[in-house]
């Protein structure tokens, strides 16, 4: 079996898994609005203030979601040793990475298409000039992000306190991230939007980086 | 035994006199002064940072690699020794701050960056503290510091990108950099001292992490003598 279309039968399985459940996406969606209000109550969200703090807020709801939202990746295969089962199967580790990173990554950027829409009138902020090249920040930034939040679930998810872990070894790695996606989502927001195409290159680096290293290491990452 | 006593007083004497040098034979630095005495082993920390760090991540790799624990020890205790010469390079470096830019901190790139891999190194300590099992601590903290590693240079490069204030490098930095000679010379001292301080501390902990292991070994070998003793009566009574 090809390791795409094994990826592809992972991916099916956890849509499905969320599909029935439905208890993620739903806690992801309203902990990141959460976060969204609060920010409003610590910073008055005039759109003079939202165009300069607005991009900050945004991603940062994003960051605690997403190291949020990640743990229960790995963490519910240990309850029931449903990895060992995946890991029985004759297919490559990385398959498995990169069907939960793709499932991961879409549970994320539906996520943050309710939330952007929301977040833009709640921060009095116009999106509509600028939709494209704004998913084209989004998925970069939170390809970024699923990337080494899938493989810091697998890690945290062998160790004791792993949701409070999580959170610890995946926001640091993601400091760069942060910043170049704040940064070209800034660029965005101004009075006269242009995409600043540095940091859109350096959210591909950091992307193309961080899924080699899960490619390379994966044989690691998920044996017995 | 009587060789490891010789290099430690050698390593005492190696870094009572890097001091004096830098206190007393320093000259006076035009507009700073005395603080800038705190610049000699300002930069020992940072070399023996970035030394130690490196050397973790070919640990690491090593471990992943070869599976010889050797290199898992080699792994802790060069983060731990990262650890902390990062821990004495951010402290000298606030202190001198304050002084001479009229801040304790500032968010220039390599600031930012030294501050985050703390943060990564220490979680890295964290996470290995967590993992019960050690074959699999060990894995899996090769692999996260693997990334830690990988994420430096992006730190550096994200904080480059975007503002800057720490003074480029004067050391290295040509003929005309700016460098007094006898400042060089005393570098060539502290440096030095910093690292064979460093590595002799480094040997101990690779040595206490081995001690540990063969520890944890034989106490497992006991328990299962123990609960294979245990055994014994529960199948004859059966």
């Amino acid at each position: 079996m090809t390791t795409a279309r094994a990826a592809a039968i992972v991916l099916a399985k956890e849509l499905r898994l969320e599909f029935r459940a439905r208890e993620l996406l739903t806690t992801t969606v309203v902990f990141a609005l959460v976060i969204v209000v609060l920010f409003s109550f610590a910073f008055d969200p005039t759109a003079g203030e939202s165009r300069r703090y607005g991009p900050g807020l945004l991603w940062i709801a994003f960051l605690f979601a997403g190291s949020l939202m990640l743990n229960p990746s790995f963490a519910r295969e240990q309850s029931n040793q449903t990895l060992d089962a995946l890991r029985m199967a004759p297919v490559s580790p990385f398959a498995i990475l990169l069907g939960k990173m793709l499932a991961n990554f879409i549970f994320l950027s539906v996520a943050e298409a309710i939330l952007v829409p929301v977040f833009a009138v709640l921060y009095n902020l116009s999106l509509s000039d600028v939709a494209g090249r704004l998913i084209l920040v989004l998925v970069l930034g939170t390809l970024g992000l699923v990337i080494t939040g899938t493989v810091f679930s697998a890690v945290a998810a062998h160790a004791r306190l792993r949701e409070l872990l999580l959170p610890l070894l995946l926001l640091p790695i993601l400091a760069p991230l942060l910043i170049a996606a704040v940064e070209a989502t800034a660029s965005l927001f101004a009075e006269q939007p242009a995409l600043d195409r540095a940091w859109l290159a350096f959210l591909a680096g950091f992307d193309i980086v961080f899924l080699t290293a899960s490619w390379l290491l994966s044989d690691y990452l998920l044996e017995e | 035994m009587k060789g490891r006593a010789a290099i430690t007083v050698l390593a005492a004497a190696l870094i009572f006199f890097a001091g004096y040098a830098a206190l007393f034979v320093a000259p006076d630095e035009a507009t700073m002064h005395e603080i800038q005495r705190v610049f000699y082993f300002h930069l020992g920390s940072w070399a023996a940072m970035y030394s130690a760090l490196s050397v973790a991540f070919i640990a690491n790799v090593g471990w992943l690699v070869t599976r010889n624990p050797h290199w898992d020890w080699l792994g802790v205790a060069s983060v731990e020794l990262g650890v902390v010469s990062c821990t004495a390079g951010l402290i000298t470096g606030v202190l001198w701050g304050k002084p001479a830019w009229g801040i304790w901190w500032t968010w220039d790139p390599r600031l930012t960056t030294c501050f985050i891999l703390w943060i990564l190194y220490v979680s890295y300590l964290i996470l290995r503290g967590l993992i019960e099992e050690p074959q699999r601590r060990a894995t899996l903290s090769a692999i996260f510091g693997i990334f830690a590693f990988l994420d430096a240079p992006l730190v550096y490069a994200s904080n480059r990108l975007w503002r800057g204030q720490h003074p480029s490098p004067v050391i290295l930095g040509g003929d005309n950099s700016g460098l007094d000679p006898t400042m060089g010379k005393v570098l060539l001292i502290t440096v030095p001292a910093v690292m064979v301080v460093m590595i002799l501390v480094l040997v101990d902990r690779y040595r206490l992490e081995k001690l540990r292991y063969e520890l944890e070994e034989l106490r497992l070998v006991e328990e299962e003598r123990g609960s294979a003793a245990n055994s014994m009566p529960i199948k004859e009574l059966s």
